[in-house]
């Protein structure tokens, strides 16, 4: 049973069907003049309107198709503060890494970085934010929610203080978990920058998008032919881009059974779980998305159990893998205060579109089975 | 039957994996991280770098076997790497990797055996374990230019009784040869010298990074106190060390004695560097302790040739007496030792010499 959505989810046989169609139909450079460079640009462009509006942008040309999140992550960051006066940068301790690396690579230009710590659920707080801002503030960068533990960030607030305080600097967002556990509308929450990620809603990898809101200044990281409006430049990879709008539609159409049925099958989960198990859910009182369940299962090393559960067929994940594939301690966990001892003991489970009525109680059966195996 | 494998990327525990198959088994091949750099990752130089892992990584998927890496930086930085400084600090020559096995891998990886339903841990390390009646014993390889018996040592019965080194009975070209035929990435790959956290390859540049205290300037003495040189800090040099003491002389000079407190190297001919006996503590034997008057075999560095030697308990440290003047082994390596092929166990030698053979 695979429980490591967040890690990536099941391709949407809508965005597979998209693809080989654009492959066959798209597959020119939609850079040229000619007509089989005007499909494509015809469809990467139709693409962009697609993803736009269900984005909730004003206007198509505010979104900028990347190579994946970990791109649209860097270019916000790097890309913004680059072209922005100011020389100081914001982010959170529970930032995924590509926001926190590009932030920290910008030390090396003598940009200065802070970040805002998170409460005990992993929830930042608008005023932690706001504080850590100077009048010399270019970037803040504080993801929509968390991608280990699934707590959604108060992304409206913070937009609102730092506005109010900071009206000059840029506030963006890391949304490639969000992005599936409940509806974004980047216009309403007034951020400028947003990231997100295709394969992570059912699209295909190798695909980012970054929404830039209309005159948000950007130093593009890749420079050469002058796509995406000079802010991405490389030819346009128009299969994924159809794919991925195919995909962003198949969410939107399942929006509300998604959320219904994975919300259910999480909670299955973890009250079969706990009524068999000594558990601990992370942040269970926090704003969760429906498909995280992130818990400590006492006495039980998370390293260990994973093994047994991939031999069981049983696919999890814990913290966060290092280039070598071994686990390393959670920075994420360790901003909200555990110790490692308990860290070692936190597996993370994610559900996904494809997760069945009657399949959190399957797979809590499933992961009882084998931690009982340990005893 | 379901066998862990240790496996390191290189061509002996890739082969051990792949033997272990052959034998019947159900695998699952293991890398321990043990070391990463100031990027949270796996070094790139050295030894049990990232590419090693990817090596191990290629062979399992060859073979057919899941594959996981476990972190282990935590238990081994305090096991090994700071023992290590503070054992240069103080005027030892500590050996890393004797330290890891005694303290961190093997116990991890047995724990692993008995968490991940394993029956039996298996290792590239060319030495053999025969079981004889009741008894496991540990043998040199077969390979006598391999053998790695040396930093087995520690091993006791518990741990003998579940461990298998399938590549002990071959020779080293056999096992090349053997990963030749399976298309293993790593059939060629060298043997790997270097310790796994000192990825310059250099100890002396690992101490400098990590502990500044290590370069303290000193003088170089003569066994008379007679100041002939200058150091740039006792932790650069090693008992028994011939080159790069940097003081001419008309014959070679050696090493002969570390005094960190006074940061003092003092230096003398062969005949000064001969002792007939040394002391070592933390003995570990492979089956019953040795008695007092037992003649053995002992090797005090991995790369040297056993010599006889007479053992006896003291208590609180062992005594091992040579049939013949040897030159001093230094403080902080291992002796091992042998009854012929077979290994007795061993400990660490310690820096207080018994008595001095007059030069």
């Amino acid at each position: 049973m695979y429980l490591d959505h967040a890690a990536t989810t099941t391709i949407r046989p809508e965005a597979v069907d998209a693809m080989a169609r654009a492959f066959s139909i798209a597959n020119g450079n939609a850079s040229g003049t000619h007509a089989v460079a005007r499909a494509a640009k015809n469809e990467l462009e139709q693409a962009r309107e697609i993803v736009a509006e269900l984005l909730g942008a004003d206007r198509a040309d505010e979104i900028v198709f990347t190579s994946g999140g970990t791109e649209s992550d860097n270019l916000a960051v790097v890309g913004a503060a680059l072209a922005h006066d100011g020389t100081h940068v914001v982010i959170s301790t529970i930032e995924h890494k590509a926001v926190t690396e590009a932030a920290h690579a910008l030390e090396r230009f003598g940009y200065r970085v802070d970040a805002a710590g998170c409460d005990a659920a992993g929830v930042v707080a608008p005023d932690a934010v706001v504080d850590a801002t100077t009048d010399d503030t270019a970037v803040v960068s504080v993801m929509a929610a968390n991608n280990e533990v699934g707590t959604r960030q108060p992304i409206v607030q913070i937009v609102e203080v730092v506005k109010e305080r900071r009206p000059r600097a840029l506030v963006h967002t890391d949304a490639v978990q969000a992005y599936v556990g409940g509806q974004i509308a980047v216009g309403e929450l007034g951020v400028d920058l947003a990231t997100f990620a295709a394969h992570k809603f059912g699209g295909p990898k190798g695909v980012g998008i970054l929404y830039v809101r209309s005159g948000t200044r950007l130093d593009p990281l890749l420079r050469g032919g002058g796509q995406e409006a000079g802010r991405r430049s490389g030819t346009s990879n128009v299969p994924g881009v159809v794919g991925t709008a195919a995909a962003m539609q198949a969410v939107e159409r399942t929006r509300e059974a998604f959320a219904r049925i994975v919300g259910e099958e999480r909670d299955i989960f973890e009250t079969v779980l706990s009524e068999e198990l000594d558990i601990t859910v992370t942040a269970a009182t926090a704003d969760r998305m429906p498909h995280f369940s992130h818990v400590r299962i006492h006495g039980v090393n998370a390293e260990t159990l994973l093994i047994r559960m991939d031999r069981a067929g049983v696919f999890a994940a814990a913290g966060s893998a290092c280039q070598s594939g071994a686990i390393e301690p959670s920075h994420v966990l360790t901003a909200m205060g555990m110790d490692a001892a308990a860290a070692s003991e936190c597996v993370r489970f994610t559900f996904g579109w494809d997760t069945g009525v009657g399949d959190g109680r399957k797979a809590a059966e499933q992961v009882v089975d084998i931690v009982r195996g340990t005893a | 039957m379901r066998a862990l494998v240790a496996m390191s990327g290189g061509v002996d525990s890739s082969v051990a994996a792949a033997l272990m198959i052959d034998q019947g088994y159900e695998v699952v091949g293991v890398t321990l991280k043990q070391w990463e750099g100031a990027d949270g990752q796996m070094p790139v130089a050295g030894c049990c770098t990232l590419s090693d892992a990817e090596d191990a990584r290629r062979v399992a998927a060859v073979l057919g076997v899941p594959y996981y890496v476990l972190d282990y930086v935590d238990e081994f930085t305090k096991a090994v790497v700071e023992p290590f400084g503070q054992g240069y600090l103080s005027g030892l020559t500590p050996n890393p990797c004797i330290e890891c096995n005694r303290n961190v891998r093997f116990n991890a990886l047995l724990d692993r055996v008995h968490e991940l339903d394993c029956d039996v841990l298996v290792t590239g390390h060319h030495a053999r374990v025969e079981r004889i009646g009741d008894e496991y014993r540990l043998r040199k390889g077969a390979d006598a230019g391999k053998d790695q018996s040396y930093v087995l040592h520690m091993l006791g019965q518990e741990a003998l009784s579940r461990v298998v080194l399938p590549v002990g009975e071959l020779m080293k070209s056999d096992v090349r040869a053997y990963a030749a035929d399976l298309g293993f990435r790593n059939a060629k790959k060298p043997d790997s010298q270097d310790i796994c956290f000192v990825t310059s390859g250099d100890y002396r540049d690992f101490l400098r990074a990590r502990l500044p205290e290590a370069v303290a300037p000193g003088d170089i003495v003569d066994v008379d106190g007679n100041v002939v040189g200058a150091h740039d800090g006792t932790a650069g040099f090693t008992i028994g060390q011939r080159r790069g003491i940097g003081v001419a002389a008309r014959e070679p000079r050696f090493v002969i004695d570390i005094q960190p407190a006074e940061q003092r190297i003092t230096i003398g001919r062969y005949g000064d560097l001969l002792v007939d006996a040394f002391d070592a503590v933390d003995m570990r034997f492979t089956n019953q302790p040795v008695e007092s008057g037992t003649k053995v075999e002992v090797k005090v560095r991995y790369r040297s040739q056993p010599v006889a030697a007479t053992v006896d308990d003291l208590g609180d440290r062992w005594r091992f007496t040579f049939a013949a003047p040897q030159p001093r082994p230094a403080p902080g390596q291992a002796v091992v030792m042998y009854d012929g092929e077979y290994v007795l166990g061993g400990g660490t030698i310690v820096a207080k010499l018994p008595q001095q053979v007059a030069s």
